[in-house]
């Protein structure tokens, strides 16, 4: 047992200034390509339309930059160790028999607990700015969420009334494997649009499984549920035409629930709205029951599913082909 | 094999293989009570489902490599992504894992055998009795479900084909089949550790696997029934017409998600556990020194048991769980950071100044230490309530979610199976080929999962057949990654057979590795020490101390040399 190489040289009680320099620059060099990762998070996103974006983007951003710190922090003493901690070939010494170091365990696990919780305190404000989600009425499925929803007065489910300036409620109905949208004046479309900069109410009803309304370029979510009517709202901050995707699985054609919402300018929209409930009701194209047709076209090959909703009657159908933002 | 060797008929009825009887491998078809044979039986079981559910993988990457629902029909495509996940979690890691903690549970304390080997045995039979019931249910009309491996109602419960046998039916019954055999097995391995330990072991002698072993079956114990009983009401639902989770009935889908979530979340934590008590016992091997904090890692194996079981709402933040609710969750699931954070610094500070060795054990640690940390940093951003209402249900929770289980937990898997293989075949693996495997995976992984976070920051949902055209690079990456991942498994296969038939006899201790297990022969007879038990004298991961683990050291290191 004789040692292969020399402990390294250690300057006793010495102030260790070139590792406090190396340290000290490692840090910086860190942090600085952190906040270049907090900097290009923004380009991973989709556009930003909804006034809950930026704040979502932001949220990103910064956690973004914190784990982008932490992590190339963590794989830096890694591949340190790796450079100058490897034993030579044949080697077969042990390394230095440090069982641990208290202050450095307290450290670690205060510091890590003091970060989540300012970043979960920031969220929980981010959050309550946002307040996107209402109230909740349960009902026993379908037709009894229909008319919940079509209830004459603007107040929302919950008990908390829209404020003045709102716009809607909207009815999201969504179906096995169709989106509706029933505007306050009767007009039914099976694409949404929204006037801008104005906060959109909707009360979502869901006629069979769940399902999620996601705009991605909104940054927001919500499930709709059977057996409940759920009050939700958003304040749409871009012209343009986004993707309405379903998030929550839905059985069979899943992948094909989904739809556009046109976010216009207030005019625009008042046109549009006018316009649309001029237009007669007729049968929307329907992406699952194509797929359905012809599956069954081809002698009804695949596993099980439910059959597709007939599709829904509409004053305006959407565009499938026309193209979207994000 | 017919062999000509003369040899004592008894020792075909010997409980255990005995070295050089040429009919051992009859055992492993049999309801065989010896821990080390049954967590061979697990292992090999395990390792045959995780090919099935590579498969499944590959087809669904195939579907997915261009935009159009073009290779399967969708309908299909929902049963193959249903039974991956299902395979992957319940036929592969939850079975090897058991392997693990049947193989080196008893040894590592010092105990002959498990406290209950014949409900050990049943626990065993089980698994192949649901898997087969699982791979039946491909078989039936209608195919094998299409609900997702969550299951949730009511798309669940739709049974298009209104059959009685279906595959959602067979789903449920593998299911809630898996959940019993892994509470008898929980049962047995914490009794064992409680009560069987050797003179000496306290439980700050305790190796960390153990620790993590404790802490992953108490979730188990405490999680498992509310999963059986969700899945009991979900059988009722789709067979016999009830209304727990029906609307129209006065039930609540919701109601499902929380039974679900309250087992199925903690779940994850009863596979990474053992994971970390993999990763703490082999680092301080290959890198020769004692584990950095040895006794907060272990209690903080325990923080996690006790958090993980208060965190599963936030599976539920856009599922109209009131805002109050998304917070206090957020702050629970935020929490666990503190003692996961706690175990990655303990092993950083076990790799600090030390003499690593780059074995492939330890290639596929520190792998899988690189992918978990990652991994962390994504689950805190998905812990956030407003971050997670736009990336939940996309694709950067499949490739979180698989830097999780895939990337950190298997990589930790193979790190163990290479590094306890020469202690249960007595034989050594392949270096080269342990490498190549390493290499392969770990380029796989990175290429399969990492652009799935961009895909889903994109707003790509999970579980789609067909996708826009937006998503078609991450997406063609991604496959390309799945496609080299199974390629990845050959050199695996071949080293692991090429090995247990001839490769090199392995020494009682081929990595100078400090552990009971390691005083013992390879591979250990048939009731470890017997009467011998050793008394430890001192804490675990000594390397460096020059202290000896148990008394009368010297005697058992001769003694496992001479078998």
């Amino acid at each position: 047992m004789t040692p292969s190489t020399p402990p390294a040289p250690t300057p006793q009680r010495r102030f260790p200034v070139g590792a406090v320099l190396l340290i000290a620059a490692a840090v910086a060099a860190d942090a600085a390509a952190s906040l270049a990762m907090a900097r290009s998070s923004h380009h991973w996103l989709p556009v930003q339309a909804s006034a809950a974006a930026p704040y979502v983007d932001d949220l990103f951003a910064l956690e973004t930059g914190i784990g982008s710190f932490i992590f190339m922090g963590c794989i830096g003493v890694m591949l340190w160790t790796l450079l100058f901690n490897r034993a030579p070939k044949y080697d077969m010494e042990d390394g230095d028999p440090i069982e641990g170091n208290l202050k450095l365990e307290i450290a670690w696990t205060l510091i890590p607990l003091v970060i989540v919780m300012l970043i979960a305190a920031h969220a929980i404000r981010v959050s309550d700015t946002l307040a996107t989600l209402g109230g909740k009425q349960r009902v026993l499925g379908g037709a009894q969420a229909v008319q919940v929803a079509g209830a004459a007065d603007a107040g929302a489910v919950g008990g908390v009334a829209g404020a003045a300036g709102d716009f809607g409620p909207i009815q999201v109905i969504a179906r096995q494997w169709s989106w509706e949208f029933v505007y306050p004046d009767g007009t039914r479309s099976t694409e949404l649009h929204l006037p801008l900069n104005r906060r959109a109410r909707f009360r979502l009803i869901s006629m069979d499984v769940l399902h999620g309304f996601y705009v991605p370029a909104f940054r927001l979510k919500q499930d709709l549920v059977p057996g409940s009517v759920i009050d939700y709202s958003l304040v749409p901050t871009r012209e343009g035409r986004y993707r309405l995707r379903d998030s929550m699985f839905s059985g069979g054609y899943f992948a094909s629930n989904q739809t556009d919402v046109v976010v216009q300018s207030p005019d625009d929209f008042g046109r549009w709205l006018a316009e649309a409930s001029r237009a007669p009701l007729r049968e929307s194209p329907n992406a699952a029951r194509d797929l359905w047709q012809s599956r069954l076209a081809r002698g009804d090959r695949g596993w099980a599913t439910v059959p597709p909703a007939s599709p829904p009657m509409v004053h305006v159908i959407a565009d499938p082909s026309a193209p979207h933002e994000g | 094999m017919a062999s000509s060797v003369p040899f004592d008929p008894r020792v075909l009825r010997a409980p255990h293989p005995v070295p050089g009887a040429p009919d051992n491998w009859k055992r492993f078809f049999s309801f065989n009570t010896d821990a080390k044979v049954i967590g061979i039986q697990y292992m090999a079981v395990a390792l045959l489902f995780l090919l099935v559910g590579g498969l499944l993988a590959m087809i669904i990457r195939g579907e997915l490599i261009t935009p159009p629902a073009d290779l399967v029909d969708p309908t299909v495509y929902n049963g193959l992504y249903t039974m991956h996940g299902t395979v992957m979690l319940f036929l592969f890691l939850f079975p090897i894992l058991n392997g693990f903690n049947n193989l080196l549970i008893p040894p590592m304390i010092g105990a002959p055998d498990m406290a209950f080997p014949k409900l050990n045995a049943a626990a065993f039979w089980l698994f192949p009795l649901f898997g087969i019931i699982l791979m039946a249910s491909f078989f039936v009309p209608g195919g094998p479900s299409g609900s997702g491996w969550w299951a949730y109602p009511p798309v669940s419960t739709q049974n298009p084909l209104g059959h009685f046998i279906n595959g959602q039916f067979l789903w449920i019954l593998a299911v809630a089949l898996s959940g019993v055999s892994s509470i008898m097995g929980a049962i047995n391995f914490v009794t064992t550790i409680l009560r069987m330990r050797a003179p000496g072991m306290t439980w700050f002698r305790l190796p960390i696997f153990c620790w993590t072993a404790v802490a992953a079956q108490t979730i188990q114990l405490v999680g498992l029934p509310v999963l059986t009983g969700g899945a009991v009401m979900l059988l009722f639902d789709l067979s016999f017409g009830t209304s727990f989770f029906r609307p129209e009935g006065g039930g609540d889908p919701m109601l499902y998600q929380h039974f679900f979530w309250f087992y199925s979340h903690p779940a994850v934590y009863v596979m990474v556990l053992p994971v970390f008590g993999i990763f703490s016992e082999l680092f301080p091997v290959y890198a020769r020194k004692p584990l950095f904090g040895y006794k907060v890692v272990a209690i903080a194996s325990f923080g996690i048991t006790v958090l993980s079981l208060i965190v599963w709402v936030h599976h539920m933040f856009y599922s109209g769980t009131p805002q109050w609710m998304r917070n206090l969750f957020m702050v629970t699931t935020m929490l666990i950071a503190v003692p996961t954070g706690i175990k990655v610094f303990a092993w950083l500070g076990t790799l600090w100044r030390g003499r690593i060795r780059l074995s492939t054990p330890m290639l596929f640690c520190l792998g899988g230490l690189f992918n978990f940390i990652f991994a962390g940093i994504t689950g805190i951003m998905l812990a956030t309530v407003p971050v997670d209402i736009h990336v939940g249900n996309t694709y950067f929770v499949v490739g979180h979610f698989h830097y999780v289980i895939f990337s950190t937990i298997t990589f930790g898997v193979f790190a163990g199976i290479y590094h306890w293989f020469p202690k249960f075949t007595g034989r050594m693996y392949y270096e080269g080929l342990g490498k190549l495997h390493f290499v392969l995976t770990f380029i796989a992984s990175t290429l399969n999962f990492l652009p799935m976070h961009w895909a889903g920051l994109m707003g790509m949902p999970r579980r789609v057949a067909s996708y826009d055209p937006e998503f078609a690079l991450a997406n063609v990456l991604a496959s390309l990654g799945a496609f080299l991942l199974g390629v990845a498994t050959i050199p695996f296969i071949l080293n692991i057979v090429s090995s247990w038939a001839r490769g090199p006899k392995a020494g009682p201790n081929p990595w100078q590795a400090i552990g009971l297990e390691w005083l013992l022969p390879s591979p250990p007879p048939a009731e470890n020490f017997e009467e011998d038990v050793p008394t430890v004298i001192s804490g675990p991961y000594g390397y460096g101390l020059g202290r000896p683990l148990v008394e009368h050291q010297e005697r058992y290191v001769a003694r496992s040399r001479e078998a």
